[in-house]
C-alpha cells in the first residue's frame, strides 16, 4: 500500500513538473527577423523558381522562393480538368502508354537540363514511379512537351537524373522485373528478375529524347542516382537496397545484409560499346508521345525495340562499391570528387573519393563480384565516413561552399557536415520526417548556397487542420550564416518528393506569353471569324469555332443530333499576353478547356439526351465575360432539324417549320 | 531672280535627309496606361502604316464601339508618301535651280503639306473618338474618347500620351530648317 502510494506521489511529481520541462516547442523554433527575410512584397518578383514534384498527384507544382508562394501547377502525368490537359483531343495522346491511357501516376523527382553542369532553364524533366515513364517540360511554356515510357522497367524510383550537358537522362528501376513478358514464378527471382539503368538519350538543340541503351544488372532495388561531374563526369552512379534479393517481406528479408551497394557506370562505355554493336537488340513496345508546338497537337508513337547491355559482355563498364546499409541518396558534391552515400538504416554517413575509386579499378582489387559485377573493397574507396550524423541520412545537397547538408528522417532534422573533415557542424530540426532537401543548384558544379528547403512527410500541427489529410510541407532555411534558420514553412500540393530550383532570372524573361496566331498550324485553326464552319461528316460534327473578348462565334448551333461526335476546335483569336478563353458545355462529362491566346483546342462532346445546352467562356476574360455564351441545340436522333450556324445577324433565323412547332 | 545663299543650298539636302526617316521611323506614337496593362499599349503611326499593339488596342476599343483601326481604311497612308515623294523631287529642283523664289515656294508646300496633316490626324481622332457604335456594351453618357493631338489626357481608366516619334522629330527640325533659312535668305536680299 505504502508503495502504491510512493508511485503515485511521484508521479503527480512528474506530471507537475511536465510542462517546465525542456521539451522542444515548434513555435520556438523561429528566431526574430525570419519574417523579412521571406518577404516579397507585393509586386515584387520572387528571386527563385521551386518546382516540386507532386507524389501521388502525378504533376509538378511550381512556386516562388523565399515567399513560398505557389505559382503554377504543372500537369504531366495525370489529367488535369482545370484545363483539359489529357481530356483534349490535342492532349490525350501524351498520357498513351502500351497498356492504353494511364492518366495518373506517382511523380517522385525533378532534374532542370544543364549545360556544363550548370542549370541553363530550358527543361525539366519529370519522372513517373507507377507506369515507368520520363517526361520533359518546357520551361518557355511550362507546358509537358514528351513523355517517354520505359520497357523492362517497374517503379521507375533512380530518375529523371541527368548529366552535365544533359546528354542522358537516366531511369533506374525500383522493382525487378523479368525482362519482357515472361510468365515466371515469384520465388524464381534471383534467377529471372532484373533490374535496368535505362540512358535516355536528350538531343541537345531540341530537347528530344530516346532511349539508347538499357543496362541489365542484377536483380535488386536501384532507389536514387546522380551523375558525376568534372572529373567524373564518364560515371553515373545509383544506390541499391535489396541486394538480399528478397521477394517478400522486404522490410525484414532486405535488411539482413550490413552493406548494399553503389552502382558505378561507365556511361561513355557504355555509349561506346552501343555504338560498336555489344548490345543485343530485343523487341520491346513503350509509347513515346510529342507535344508538336506547331501544330498543337500531341502524338503517339509505339516503339519497338530496346538495346540491352550486359555487363559480361562490356568490360569495365559496371562496379559495385559497399556502402552501408539500405543507402537512399547517392549524392556528387560540387567538385565531382566525393559521393555521398547514406543508408537509411545506418547510423554514419559514408564518403567516397572518385580518385580512390578510379585508383582501385585500374588494380583491379576487387573484394569478389557480384552476380559477376566486380566489387571495390569498402576501406580502399572510401574518403571517411561521418560519425553520429543522426538516424536515417536520406540525402544529401551541397552549398558550394565545402558543406554538405544531409536530411535525417528518422530523426526529423538536417544536419550540415564539413566534406573536409567530415565534422557535423550545425544541425536544425525539421517539421516533420523530412524525406529529400533542395539547394537551389544543391546537385550542380554551381550550387546558389542561400537556401534549402526542406519536403516533409508529416505535418501534423503545422497548419490548421482540414479533417484526417492534411497538406504536406515544405520548410525553407536560410543557410548564409554559420548557423541554418528556418525562415519559412509552406504547405505543398500532393506528396512533394524532390524539388528543384533555380534563380528566377534564368526562366523569367524567356516566357511565351502568346502564340503567335500566324503560326497556328492545328489542322483545325479557324483564322478569323469569317472563317468559322460547321460541318457534318456521318455522326461526326466539327465545330470550327472562334473565342475573343466577349463572344464564340458562332453561338447559335443546330441541327445536332443525340449519339453525333460533335468536336468543338476553338480558336482563341486573341494576341495578347494573359488572356486565355475557356470552354464548356452543359452536361459535358469530360472537362472544359483553357485555350491560350492563338491556340486552337478541341473538345469531344457526345451529346445523350436532346436539349438545349449552353456553352460558354470559364474564365473570367472582360467585363463581358458572363456574356461570352451560347446554344447548342441537340435534336433527337433521326429527325431533320437541318445544320444552321451562326453570330448575330447570320445566326439561324426562325422558319415556317419552327413558328409551326410553336404554335 | 536672286540666287541661293550656301545656307540656303545646304539646308536643301539635310531636309531631304531629315525627310528620309519618314521611311525608317515611325513618325507619331500615342501611349495608353492602365492598371490591367502595367506594361502599357503603344501605338506608332508611319508614314505608310500603324503599327504596335494595334489589335490589342482594337480589341479594347469594341467595349465603347470604337471602329476597328486597320491600316486599309487610311487614304493617308497612299496620300502622305506621294506627297513627300512630289515634295522631295520639287526639293531637288529647287537645289539645281539655286534661286531664292522657289525656295519660298517649296517652304510654302511644306507649311501646307504640314498643317493638312494635322489637320487631316486631329479629324481622323476626332471621328474616331466621337463615331461610337450606338450599340456598343459600354456607354458612357457625354463620353468622347478622341486621344489628345499631342500631350497627356485621361480616357476613362486609361492614361493617354500622344507625341512625335524619331521621324516625327525629323519632321519638325525639317520645318524649323526651312522657316529659318527662308527668312535668312529674305533678309539677305
Ligand atoms: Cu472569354
Amino acid at each position: 500500500m505504502k508503495n502504491i502510494r510512493l508511485l503515485l506521489a511521484a508521479a503527480a511529481a512528474v506530471a507537475v513538473s511536465m510542462p517546465s520541462c525542456k521539451m522542444k516547442s515548434t513555435a520556438a523554433a523561429v528566431e526574430g527577423g525570419a519574417a523579412s527575410k521571406v518577404y516579397v512584397a507585393p509586386g515584387k518578383y520572387d528571386e527563385f523558381y521551386n518546382f516540386v514534384s507532386g507524389g501521388f498527384n502525378g504533376q509538378v507544382s511550381v512556386y516562388g522562393l523565399p515567399s513560398g508562394r505557389l505559382l503554377k501547377i504543372i500537369p504531366v502525368f495525370s489529367v488535369f480538368p482545370e484545363n483539359g490537359y489529357g481530356y483534349s483531343e490535342e492532349t490525350k495522346a501524351m498520357l498513351n502508354t502500351t497498356q492504353g491511357q494511364v492518366p495518373w501516376d506517382d511523380q517522385h523527382h525533378l532534374e532542370l537540363s544543364q549545360t556544363n553542369g550548370e542549370q541553363d532553364g530550358r527543361w525539366l524533366f519529370a519522372n513517373a514511379n507507377n507506369t515507368p515513364r520520363v517526361a520533359r517540360i518546357d520551361l518557355k511554356t511550362f507546358k509537358t512537351a514528351e513523355i517517354l515510357q520505359l520497357p523492362n522497367s517497374a517503379g521507375n524510383h533512380s530518375s529523371p537524373f541527368i548529366t552535365e550537358n544533359t546528354e542522358y537522362v537516366v531511369a533506374g528501376t525500383r522493382f525487378s522485373v523479368p525482362l519482357g513478358a515472361e510468365d515466371v514464378p515469384i520465388s524464381s527471382f534471383k534467377k529471372n528478375f532484373k533490374s535496368t539503368a535505362s540512358f535516355i538519350k536528350v538531343d541537345s538543340s531540341t530537347g528530344h529524347m530516346s532511349l539508347a541503351f538499357q543496362i541489365v544488372l542484377p536483380g535488386m532495388n536501384l532507389d536514387l542516382s546522380h551523375a558525376g561531374k568534372g572529373p567524373s563526369h564518364d560515371w553515373f552512379f545509383f544506390s541499391s537496397y535489396n541486394t538480399e534479393q528478397a521477394y517478400t517481406l522486404l522490410e525484414v528479408n532486405a535488411s539482413q545484409k550490413d552493406k548494399d551497394y553503389i552502382v558505378a557506370v561507365n556511361w561513355k562505355k557504355a555509349e561506346e560499346y552501343a555504338k560498336a554493336g555489344k548490345g543485343k537488340k530485343v523487341p520491346a513496345e513503350y509509347a513515346h508521345n510529342t507535344f508538336d508546338e506547331q501544330k498543337q497537337l500531341a502524338t503517339s508513337v509505339m516503339e519497338k525495340e530496346t538495346l540491352l547491355l550486359d555487363p559480361k559482355d562490356c568490360p569495365d563498364m559496371v562496379y559495385m562499391i559497399p556502402c552501408p546499409k539500405s543507402p537512399h541518396g547517392c549524392d556528387i558534391d560540387p567538385t565531382g570528387e566525393y559521393i555521398v552515400g547514406s543508408g537509411k538504416l545506418a547510423a554514419l554517413i559514408p564518403v567516397f573519393s572518385f580518385s580512390k575509386i578510379m585508383d582501385a579499378m585500374q588494380k583491379k582489387d576487387f573484394e569478389g563480384d557480384f552476380q559477376g559485377i566486380p566489387i571495390l573493397k569498402y576501406q580502399d574507396v572510401l574518403h571517411g565516413e561521418v560519425q553520429k550524423p543522426g538516424l536515417g541520412p536520406l540525402h544529401t545537397e551541397f552549398d558550394g561552399r565545402g558543406n554538405a547538408y544531409t536530411s535525417m528522417f528518422l530523426s526529423s532534422e538536417v544536419v550540415k557536415w564539413s566534406l573536409k573533415d567530415l565534422k557535423v557542424l550545425d544541425r536544425v530540426p525539421t517539421y516533420y520526417s523530412v524525406g529529400h532537401l533542395m539547394i537551389p543548384g544543391g546537385d550542380t558544379k554551381k550550387p546558389n548556397g542561400k537556401y534549402l528547403v526542406a519536403y516533409n512527410k508529416i505535418t501534423k500541427d503545422r497548419y490548421l487542420p482540414t479533417g484526417p489529410e492534411l497538406a504536406q510541407s515544405a520548410q525553407l532555411y536560410d543557410i548564409s550564416g554559420d548557423k541554418m534558420q528556418l525562415i519559412l514553412d509552406y504547405p505543398t500540393v500532393g506528396e512533394p518528393h524532390y524539388g528543384q530550383a533555380c534563380p528566377a532570372e534564368l526562366i523569367r524573361d524567356k516566357q511565351v506569353k502568346f502564340y503567335d496566331i500566324t503560326k497556328n498550324g492545328n489542322q483545325y485553326v479557324t483564322m478569323g471569324e469569317k472563317n468559322v464552319k460547321v460541318v457534318r461528316n456521318g455522326n461526326r460534327v466539327d465545330v470550327y469555332m472562334t473565342a475573343i473578348r466577349s463572344h464564340l462565334v458562332p453561338d447559335n448551333i443546330e441541327g445536332v443530333y443525340v449519339g453525333d461526335n460533335v468536336y468543338f476546335h476553338v480558336t482563341n483569336l486573341e494576341q495578347d499576353w494573359d488572356i486565355p478563353h475557356g470552354f464548356a458545355i452543359k452536361n459535358n462529362p469530360n472537362a472544359e478547356l483553357l485555350i491560350m491566346p492563338g491556340e486552337t483546342v478541341t473538345l469531344k462532346y457526345t451529346p445523350l439526351k436532346q436539349g438545349i445546352q449552353p456553352f460558354y467562356c470559364t474564365d473570367f476574360c472582360s467585363a463581358l465575360h458572363q456574356e461570352m455564351s451560347g446554344y447548342l441545340r441537340v435534336s433527337p436522333k433521326g429527325s431533320n432539324v437541318p445544320l444552321r450556324y451562326g453570330t448575330g445577324e447570320t445566326a439561324p433565323a426562325p422558319t415556317a417549320a419552327d413558328t409551326v412547332a410553336a404554335k | 531672280m536672286k540666287k541661293l545663299t550656301k545656307t540656303g543650298r545646304i539646308s536643301i539636302p539635310v531636309v531631304l535627309l531629315l525627310l528620309g526617316a519618314l521611311w525608317l521611323f515611325p513618325m507619331w506614337r500615342i501611349d495608353l496606361r492602365a492598371p490591367q496593362y502595367p506594361g502599357g499599349l503603344t501605338m506608332q503611326i508611319w508614314i505608310n502604316d500603324v503599327k504596335g499593339d494595334v489589335p490589342i488596342i482594337n480589341g479594347l476599343n469594341h467595349y465603347i464601339g470604337m471602329k476597328t483601326i486597320k491600316k486599309e481604311d487610311f487614304k493617308e497612308f497612299v496620300v502622305l508618301p506621294v506627297a513627300m515623294g512630289v515634295f522631295a523631287v520639287l526639293g531637288i529642283v529647287v537645289l539645281l535651280m539655286g534661286k531664292k523664289l522657289p525656295y519660298y515656294i517649296w517652304t510654302g508646300v511644306f507649311v501646307v503639306i504640314a498643317a493638312y496633316s494635322f489637320i487631316d490626324f486631329y479629324k481622323w481622332e476626332y471621328d474616331y473618338g466621337h463615331n461610337l457604335d450606338p450599340g456598343a456594351p459600354i456607354q458612357v453618357p457625354g463620353m468622347a474618347y478622341q486621344p489628345p493631338l499631342i500631350g497627356y489626357k485621361q480616357l476613362l481608366n486609361f492614361e493617354v500620351l500622344s507625341q512625335p516619334d524619331v521621324a516625327g522629330w525629323c519632321y519638325i527640325v525639317s520645318g524649323i530648317i526651312l522657316a529659318s533659312v527662308a527668312i535668312y535668305e529674305w533678309k539677305k536680299r
